[in-house]
């Protein structure tokens, strides 16, 4: 025990004194924090469409008024053939092409029914979705004017919605997206750095050193990972201070519960690095395996996109991702006040995946030594 | 004379490659025993197995009275180690360096900063405790090295190698430690490549190949190969040799 | 001209002796195309809905059964009370909840009018505002059944096609991104560090001290990683093609031109990066700042550009991915030739060029 303490204090003092690496490490994350939701806005807006009207009758212009003053379309063009809309949207100066063809007016009033075209660009699918959602909407809102208007009768009854947004009021991407940042932050750091900490010691020579002293080897990894598991806590505790200022983002939840989770989650991340640790023998080689899974975690871990929306199989794998459960923490918590009877599975998930890293990375630092 | 290390038979295998055959010698308390080879005969696996750090395939020894099979954690509580790359901490400040080593060996606190002041007055090191390590020159860092190896007292120290790439006046100077340890009792097992040195031990042996090729008093194995330096031994036995390079 | 290869010879042996490195360096893109490929996507389906039916009548039945058949929603359960729905959204499995007040069905036929209540979990506001519209038309198409003995007067009818991707497929969006993203991880953060790897093992010392031009130093470092950037770009091609569908639509060699030009911008950027960094540590740091989050943030693929505040917009064009996702999209997804790109090659073959220069000369002084 007493030589877990000397073993601390020779690790923090090494990481305080490297200036540059906590420049980096402490600057970098509130850098990414500032940047990211920033850049981070999937809200839908000013959706650029080009119009084609072929009518050129009151009703024709009233829907196109009526479609751009709704705020959510910017008009990019008014184009005198569909094939000039369509060109547009190829040359991604618009994400709509809307096409209102000849004798709307009359066969409308006379067939009781006519079709608007609509092309949209759909390579990226949250915009083709709501543009299309939008539209549809206004056409309808539309439909229902023009039928009062010219009074006829509508004698069937009708289902009216009332909905309401829980939670994100005023549908803030940054509730959505900062809570998951934060993740990301502790993540890559504390994997990283502590995955290169030790095979830095390996490449100079000093862990041969210490295979001859008497330190048990599990103390040797506690002593390594202590330092990286306040590191992850304090970047935290920063990154909640910033989206607080930056944001005026305040969790709901209980701060317990979010720092408990913290900690079961850098336990880990902990191991990750330590098994990528094992497994490298340079430090190159550290970085590339870290590099490998943090990536992937990034992507998949339900930062930018839903997990529901995923095929059972990638859900599974992503179930073996620490980070895609501290982000089902997170949100829940930060947002809905969820709290620990509501989010359990997900830390005994976490807690199972973190004990299965760190046995594997020593039973197979064991071996290597 | 207390025998502190002795070795039957001591083998290690790899594969079809016999890296150590058969080895069998002892040492004695207080003695200076100097483990000389060529690159590739074998002399870093026998001191890793007698650290404790490898397993032997087959053969027994024991280290300060204790079983290498069985119990090397008793052996690294008994012996000091200073490696080719010198391992200290480039980042920490000479007293760090002691202190950390000291407390990882079960130093109290009083031990440590007595052994400290003693350290650093006898390395002459006193305005230089809070230097960082890799700002001292190359010459310091190994008599630094040295003296924390053996800052908790041991009653072996095992040196790779340990004057590597320093000049002359620097390599006495080294040595001169090594002396006033052996003087109080420490035994010292020192691999090296320099056949000068091999003239400062109490006995040396030679490995070629695997196997202990000669082991004597330097004076003696002058005798015995006539040879006028250490250096002419070696020559004889070594050209033999089929290995090379480790 | 032989020296220059027998350096090359060198360092292409380094890179393919490191088989963990290796696996990043080619495993990566593999596991993100067929992950990213196949996993990601901004599909809403099979949302979890609760309803809570104080009403308990033939016309909540019908509702409660159409919202069941559709393919968007998937009914987890009922719920006793109104109350019960904060708790259910804590727990993080319900999207969205359903009330049909007390005598829904009565005040629809006697007055014509009543209102479901639709409460959406807007943690995620998009997939709330998309999920309450699918409401709506199934709510509109409820309401179409309603009238169908009367029929619905002057029914304009928008008619939707989704261009490029009609499935609305992930993939178009995230392939592009993912080739942009790959290529300059390996071109920038690779590059650097093996050449920092080199400063702090002494080695660098050594080829210094050789008669060959630095310049032939150089070209040998950057070529392992150029061979390995095209062996990338055509695994991700192939990959994309085999298990996603998602072919070349428009000229390989165009595509392939503007590839190169841009792994050529990022071996630049590497260049330049491993001048400063006195450490493979600070080497790393460096291009994950510097190259890789605003990669990923402002190249369009994973944010749109124009959601952006205006600053990281302007800022956005000096980043070489972005263009070069520009001209991906163009031409292996719609089809376009070099008339649609020609623009954003320009740009790209500016910065390969203006960068090269810089991190040459640089070098040189260094090397000096």
């Amino acid at each position: 025990m007493k030589t877990l303490g000397f073993i601390l204090e020779k690790e923090f003092r090494q990481l305080l004194r490297n200036r540059q690496l906590l420049r980096t490490l402490l600057l970098a994350p509130l850098i990414q924090l500032i940047l990211l939701p920033m850049a981070a806005d999937y809200s839908v807006k000013d959706i650029s469409i080009a119009v084609v009207d072929n009518d050129h009758s009151t009703t024709s212009r009233r829907l196109i008024e009526k479609i751009v003053s709704s705020g959510y379309f910017r008009l990019k063009g008014y184009m005198d053939s569909y094939n000039k809309g369509l060109t547009m949207v190829e040359q991604d100066k618009a994400d709509l092409a809307l096409q209102i063809p000849i004798h709307f007016e009359r066969d409308l009033v006379r067939d009781n029914k006519k079709q608007v075209f609509v092309a949209i660009n759909a390579i990226e699918g949250t915009k083709a979705n709501l543009g299309g959602a939008y539209l549809g909407s206004i056409v309808a809102d539309f439909n229902e004017d023009i039928r009062l208007q010219w009074q006829v009768s509508n004698p069937a009854p009708m289902v009216s919605v009332a909905s309401s947004n829980w939670y994100n009021q005023f549908l803030n991407y940054h509730l959505y997206m900062v809570p998951a940042i934060l993740v990301t932050l502790v993540t890559a750091m504390v994997a990283m750095q502590s995955a290169f900490n030790i095979v830095q010691e390996k490449e100079s020579g000093t862990i041969e050193q210490i295979n001859v002293t008497p330190i048990r080897k599990h103390i040797f990894i506690i002593g390594k990972m202590a330092p990286y598991m306040t590191l992850g806590i304090v970047l935290f505790t920063m990154g909640l201070l910033v989206a607080w200022i930056l944001y005026g983002i305040v969790p709901l939840g209980s701060l317990w519960v979010l720092y408990g989770s913290l900690v079961v989650y850098l336990f880990s991340m902990l191991g990750l690095g330590l098994l990528v640790a094992t497994y490298s023998g340079t430090q190159q080689q550290a970085m590339s395996l870290c590099f490998f899974f943090i990536n992937i975690f990034n992507m998949m871990s339900g930062v930018f996109t839903a997990v529901d929306s995923m095929p059972g199989w990638a859900q599974a794998i992503v179930n073996t991702f620490p980070p895609s459960h501290f982000i089902k923490i997170m949100r829940p918590v930060v947002l809905k006040g969820s709290g620990f009877g509501d989010i359990w599975p997900e830390i005994l998930w976490m807690l199972g995946l973190g004990l299965a890293l760190n046995l594997w990375a020593v039973l197979n630092y064991r071996k290597t030594s | 004379m207390e025998t502190v290390i002795q070795t039957e038979k001591l083998t290690k295998r790899f594969g079809a490659f016999i890296a150590c055959n058969e080895l069998s010698f002892t040492v004695s308390k207080g003695e200076i025993f100097g483990f000389l080879g060529a690159n590739g005969a074998g002399k870093t696996t026998a001191m890793r197995m007698l650290c404790g750090l490898l397993v032997p395939s087959s053969g027994k020894a024991s280290v300060a009275g204790f079983d290498v099979y069985t119990q090397t954690e008793k052996i690294k509580r008994s012996i000091g180690y200073m490696s080719q790359k010198f391992s200290l901490y480039d980042d920490l400040a000479v007293a760090e360096n002691i202190r950390f080593y000291g407390g990882i060996y079960g130093m109290s606190r009083q031990d440590i900063r007595a052994k400290t002041t003693e350290l650093l007055k006898e390395l002459g090191l006193e305005s230089e405790a809070k230097t960082l390590v890799r700002e001292l020159p190359l010459g310091w860092k190994q008599k630094l090295a040295f003296s924390v190896s053996i800052v908790h007292d041991p009653e072996i120290v095992f040196l790779d190698e340990p004057t590597g790439g320093v000049d002359p006046v620097t390599r006495r100077q080294f040595w001169d430690l090594i002396y006033a340890a052996a003087d109080k009792g420490v035994t010292v097992f020192v691999t090296t490549h320099y056949m000068d040195e091999a003239e400062y031990c109490n006995r040396v042996s030679i490995m070629v190949d695997g196997v202990i090729a000669a082991l004597d008093s330097p004076a003696n194995l002058k005798q015995q190969f006539a040879g006028a330096s250490m250096e002419d031994v070696f020559y004889e036995l070594a050209r033999k040799a089929k290995r090379k390079g480790d | 001209m032989k020296e220059l290869l027998i350096f090359i010879r060198k360092e292409f042996l380094h890179v393919f002796r490191d088989r963990k490195t290796l696996l990043m360096l080619f495993g990566l893109p593999i596991a993100q195309i067929v992950l990213f490929g196949f996993a990601l996507s901004n599909e809403i389906k099979n949302s979890r809905i609760a309803v809570v039916d104080y009403s308990k009548d033939a016309v909540t039945q019908r509702m409660i059964e159409k919202i069941g058949n559709s393919p968007y929603f998937n009914i987890q359960r009922t719920l006793a009370s109104a109350d019960d729905i904060h708790s259910a959204f804590k727990k993080g499995n319900l999207k969205v909840a359903v009330i049909f007040p007390a005598s829904f069905g009565d005040d629809l036929m006697h007055t014509g009018k009543a209102t479901m209540q639709v409460i959406a979990d807007a943690s995620d506001p998009n997939q709330a505002t998309t999920i309450t519209n699918y409401l709506n038309q199934i709510v509109a198409d409820f309401n179409g059944e309603l009238a169908a003995g009367g029929g619905q007067p002057m029914q304009i009818v928008p008619s939707m096609t989704m261009m490029y991707n009609p499935e609305l497929r992930g993939a178009p969006n995230f392939v592009p991104g993912v080739m942009a993203l790959v290529l300059m991880l390996v071109c920038t953060m690779m590059t650097s560090v093996a050449i920092v790897r080199e400063k702090e093992l002494g080695t660098m010392e050594i080829l210094l001290v050789s008669p060959f031009k630095p310049v032939y130093i150089i070209i040998s470092k950057l070529a392992p990683n150029l061979l390995i950037s095209v062996v990338n770009l055509c695994i991700i091609l192939l990959l994309s093609d085999w298990f996603l569908d998602l072919r070349v639509k428009g000229s390989l060699l165009l595509l392939v031109t503007g590839s190169v030009l841009f792994i050529l911008t990022c071996l630049s950027i590497g260049l330049l990066l491993s001048i400063n960094a006195k450490t493979q540590q600070a080497a790393m740091m460096g291009s994950m700042m510097g190259m890789m989050l605003p990669t990923m943030l402002l190249t369009g693929f994973l944010f749109p550009i124009e959601n952006m505040p205006l600053a990281l917009q302007v800022l956005s064009n000096i980043v070489p991915s972005r263009w070069y996702f520009i001209i991906i999209k163009r031409v292996m997804l719609k089809g376009l030739g070099i008339g649609a790109v020609w623009q954003e090659m320009l740009i790209l073959t500016g910065m390969c060029v203006l960068l090269f220069t810089i991190s040459l000369k640089k070098f040189k002084i260094r090397l000096q």
